[in-house]
């Protein structure tokens, strides 16, 4: 039995308003069973210096990257990991984190390459928590460990690769880094070094629609009607389009992911994780430059 | 290249402890992390941004009448892995000679054994802060 879903006016014009809860409503729902709380932050000590009771913390940099590879846990690792954090198969996860959930959104993204039904965001994540002064704990409690079953990584459906993007030229691409990573200006995010890429610009023929657009100042969604405006209406995406969003590693892109799947209902969205770091250190592949999306390459 | 006391003792708390607690040292040393002096506090326009962290991190550094070097570095609460970063190179720098500091060696983050547990991003973060203390350095020896 899935665990009751909230009911909120302020979700219901959300694609999927199950995808989401409050802080209010997590707070209501403390220790229930068959409710696991996931902590995941991009400052992987956060969760130490306090978190919310009875969560349990995911880092995303050592416990869902594989260790050698480019490349996410296999379906075993993954059993492993969540069995020895103590979640069920059938277990309702609620996925929070610091930054406007951009870290609780790329860990939603990897448990669904292994098809975890029931996942939820907490909607403002940490920050929206702490400013309306709800209690944090030091104490790390442990779960029981459960079995949780082997399943084989599906990396056919929301996951997209480089072969997949040069495939999908022609189609809707959504850029989401910062305007100066896209027009090229600049390598990587402001205020982050450079993390590998030789070059410099965006794919051809992306949109830039930077992640945090998604967000207002509480790092709360906005409402459908401005996300319409945003994704819809200015990046022309609509319920037929079959879209791949890509940032610097792909933990941005979860983000926007998140957006037009579950908000916007968008059918066929794909996140590429190889993002910038990978094409723009490939060699021949067509890069653009400046604020344009520039055209589809057609020789390539 | 040159050690230093400091360095030395944080390769050998780090080294002691399981890779499983070492996070949880780093966050101790976070938390120890001096407050800026009112000086500096009140006036954080002579602080220097360290560009290569991710959040808000200033530094400054004085010289002392024996050229020892004073280090002061604030980072944000919610940043607790940087701050942890800033409060290692604090216990490395601090009160040490000038010539020490300049000729410091960076190497010492990968004894400690961290490397495998954080991202890339704040390992360079890290060097980013050592890189703009040694440069703030060498010019007030000018």
């Amino acid at each position: 039995m899935p665990y009751p879903i909230e009911t909120n006016p302020d979700f219901s014009s959300y694609a999927h308003p199950e995808a989401l809860v409050s802080t209010k409503w997590v707070e209501e729902n403390l220790g229930q069973k068959g409710l696991v709380l996931v902590e995941c932050d991009e400052d992987i000590l956060l969760y130490s210096t306090g978190h919310i009771a009875g969560a349990i913390k995911i880092d995303w940099h050592t416990e869902l990257n594989h260790p050698d590879n480019r490349d996410y846990i296999d379906g075993e690792a993954m059993a492993n990991l969540l069995s020895a954090k103590g979640i069920n198969r059938d277990d309702t996860i609620v996925l929070y984190g610091d930054k406007s959930n951009w870290w609780a959104t790329y860990a939603m993204w990897v448990f669904k390459l292994f098809g975890h039904q029931d996942i939820r965001i907490m909607n403002g994540g940490r920050a929206k928590w702490i400013e309306e002064g709800r209690e944090l704990t030091k104490e790390v409690q442990c779960r029981e460990q459960t079995n949780y079953p082997v399943i084989e990584r599906d990396d056919s459906t929301i996951r997209a690769f480089k072969d997949d993007v040069i495939a999908h030229f022609g189609k809707p691409m959504i850029d989401v880094r910062s305007l100066p990573e896209y027009t090229g200006e600049k390598l990587h995010m402001p205020d982050y070094p450079n993390e590998g890429a030789s070059r410099g610009g965006h794919i051809p023929s992306a949109r830039s629609v930077p992640w945090g657009k998604a967000v207002k100042e509480d790092q709360t969604f906005r409402p459908i009607e401005e996300l319409n405006q945003i994704y819809r209406v200015d990046a022309g995406i609509s319920d037929a389009s079959d879209v791949i969003a890509y940032c610097r590693i792909g933990e941005r892109s979860s983000h926007t992911w998140f957006v037009l799947s579950y908000l916007l209902g968008i059918p066929k969205v794909r996140n590429y994780d190889g993002s910038w770091t990978e094409w723009g250190s490939s060699v021949r592949v067509p890069i653009a430059k400046g604020e344009e999306p520039g055209s589809v390459p057609v020789s390539f | 290249m040159s050690t230093t006391v400091g360095a030395r003792e944080l390769v050998e708390a780090f080294q002691e402890v399981p890779t499983s607690l070492r996070l949880e040292l780093l966050l101790e040393y976070a938390d120890a992390l001096p407050e800026l002096p009112a000086r500096y506090a009140d006036h954080p326009e002579l602080l220097e941004r360290v560009e290569e962290c991710q959040s808000p991190v200033y530094l400054f550094v004085e010289l002392d009448t024996h050229r020892n070097v004073k280090v002061f570095l604030t980072a944000p609460e919610e940043a607790p892995t940087t701050k942890g970063f800033a409060s290692l190179l604090h216990k490395c720098l601090n009160n040490e000679p000038a010539q020490d500091v300049l000729s410091f060696d960076e190497s010492f983050v990968d004894n400690l054994g961290i490397t495998e547990l954080v991202s890339p991003l704040r390992i360079r973060g890290l060097h980013g802060m050592l890189a703009r203390i040694k440069r703030q350095v060498n010019e007030k020896m000018l």
